[in-house]
């Protein structure tokens, strides 16, 4: 009996768990593909079963400079929505929504995703009419939004301290649909999947050089040798610029530190996500009981995927105004990712100056809820060297062209958004 | 934490500091056209090593500072105020 099941679980305890094998090969490189996928984080391995799944391209394989899903899939929040005001993000993270929607499914894999409801919180007047003004676009768009009043977040999390007298909470914009997937479990589906269709996916193997020869790729060096392909995607999120460097052109990315937080086990005390609107504070609860947390950019450049305690200073103070109850609680552990940082805030996922390279990058620190929507995108536009109506405003040249996507308006500071 | 050391102000912790930008690309004039303002404006070197960046002294002295810095260690190995060179230049 293959694939994964309540009936093979039940079936599996009964023998002892002994006939459960690998969810994925440990294959040798072959010396060409028709594909290759350079990153072995959601977006690489998503990207390589669209290919198999959508387009029929398995002759595919995923390089990984380590072990898969350790980069910043491994290391983020979990927050998945789509709820965004401009129509090139929201249509697209929508798309990417109902993909989740359906992949356990798809990929025979428990994602845990769980659509427990993200609530934005807002405090005055402004606030308000900016969160009605986007609950507007979204259901104007066919994507589901409720306006909450003080009275109505405070039912969903009475923890929130809504009398606050410095930032009282007015009301909350609320996406039903939204909510946390188990992020690791995400990275090991679709290798899983992706293998089952017949994708390689090589861990342990380090690009360390394009080979380009007339202006197309022709393949890439790397630690396990070389290996050819006429195509090749980059899914390396924070270090897309090391990459493009090696095939000779500059991106518009700088690399950011971000960092999350969890705290001790406890029971259940947030049933939903909520971000506070006086301060950049996200938290939602984990199903092993930890609460997880973060909030904004430490604001520098950094490859370090550590961070400082100004910024876990910040987030905690906004944390216990949010939810004063989190004033009695210890922290467990905190980290930090490479965020691939775009002068927008919008995502890349197209064509490039070299011909046959493809990249999906500047995530931001959304890109985790855009995982299925990146891959699937990314793969039409590989498989077509061209890209799908949903990606095609995500371009390298868009800023040139004057056609920013600034979901908040910050002006070009990759920093900023 | 990083310390910056402010030449007006001595070594002082990150949390008195605000990143303000790349300083190695260079503002172009008026009339540069497009492509010198979208490479000034969005493209990046992003180096995983050293580089040079603004960083405003906004809770010290208000001055904007030169600083070179490491993308992955965050050591810091020289600050200038902005009209100054940078000490031994590494490029
Ligand atoms: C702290 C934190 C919180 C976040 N919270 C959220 C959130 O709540 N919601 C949300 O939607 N998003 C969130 N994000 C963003 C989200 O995690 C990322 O945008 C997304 O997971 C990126 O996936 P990826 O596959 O592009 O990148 P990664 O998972 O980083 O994968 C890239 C892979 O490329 C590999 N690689 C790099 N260089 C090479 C090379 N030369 N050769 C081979 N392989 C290479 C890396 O080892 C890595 O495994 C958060 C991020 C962080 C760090
Ligand atoms: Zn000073």
């Amino acid at each position: 009996m293959a694939g994964y099941s309540g009936l093979r679980i039940f079936s599996e305890g009964l023998r002892g768990n002994s006939g459960w094998r690998p969810a994925w090969r440990k294959p040798e490189p072959k010396r060409e593909y028709d594909v290759i996928v350079v990153g072995g984080g959601g977006h690489g391995l998503a990207t390589a079963f669209y290919l198999a799944e959508v387009h029929g391209i398995t002759n595919v394989a995923v390089l990984e400079k380590g072990p898969i899903g350790l980069g910043n899939t491994g290391r983020n929040t979990t927050i998945v929505r789509s709820n965004y005001l401009l129509p090139q993000n929201h249509h697209f993270y929508e798309h990417s929504l109902k993909l989740w929607e359906g992949l356990e499914q798809s990929l025979n894999y428990n994602v845990m995703m769980s659509q427990r409801g993200v609530i934005n919180v807002f405090h005055n007047d402004a606030q308000r009419n900016a969160a009605i003004r986007r609950g507007n676009a979204m259901r104007l768009a066919g994507i589901d939004a409720v306006l909450l009043d003080g009275a109505g977040v405070k039912a969903m999390c009475p923890l929130l301290d809504i009398s606050n007298g410095r930032f009282p909470v007015m009301g909350g914009l609320l996406q039903p649909r939204g909510g946390t997937a188990r992020h690791d479990a995400v990275a090991w589906g679709f290798a899983h999947a992706a293998d089952a269709r017949g994708v390689d996916i090589l861990e342990h193997c380090e690009v360390t050089g394009m080979i380009v020869e007339g202006g197309a790729i022709r393949g890439v060096r790397t630690t396990r040798g070389e290996i050819r392909a006429p195509k090749v995607g980059l899914a390396v999120a924070g270090s897309t610029s090391l990459l493009t460097e090696m095939a000779g052109f500059r991106v518009p990315i700088e690399s950011h530190l971000l960092q999350a937080f969890v705290s001790e086990g406890l029971k259940p005390m947030i049933d939903c996500v909520v971000t506070f609107g006086a301060g950049h504070f996200y938290i939602s609860q984990s199903d092993k009981g930890g609460l997880v947390f973060g909030g904004g950019l430490d604001g520098y450049p950094s490859y370090g995927q550590r961070g400082t305690l100004r910024e876990a200073e910040h987030v905690y103070a906004a944390g216990v105004s949010m939810i004063p109850a989190l004033g009695r609680l210890r922290g467990l552990r905190s980290w930090a990712g490479i965020m691939d940082m775009s002068p927008d805030g919008s995502p890349f996922i197209c064509r490039t100056p070299v011909r046959g390279l493809y990249m999906t990058a500047g995530w931001c620190y959304g890109g985790f809820k855009a995982t299925p929507g990146s891959g699937w995108c990314h793969a039409w536009t590989i498989a077509r060297d061209e890209p799908h109506a949903l990606n095609a405003a995500f371009t390298l040249d868009r800023f040139r062209e004057g056609r920013m996507i600034d979901e908040r308006g910050n002006g070009p500071f990759h920093w900023m958004h | 934490m990083l310390q910056i050391n402010c030449p007006h102000c001595g070594p002082r912790d990150e949390a008195e500091f605000t990143y303000r930008g790349d300083a190695t690309v260079t503002r172009p004039g008026p009339d540069a056209g497009i492509e010198a303002w979208d490479d000034y404006l969005h493209l990046r070197d992003n180096p995983r090593g050293w580089t040079v960046e603004w960083w405003l002294h906004s809770a010290g002295c208000r001055a904007v500072l030169k600083v070179r810095r490491h993308t992955a260690t965050h050591e810091i190995d020289a600050v200038a105020t902005a009209g100054e060179r940078l000490g031994a230049d590494r490029a």
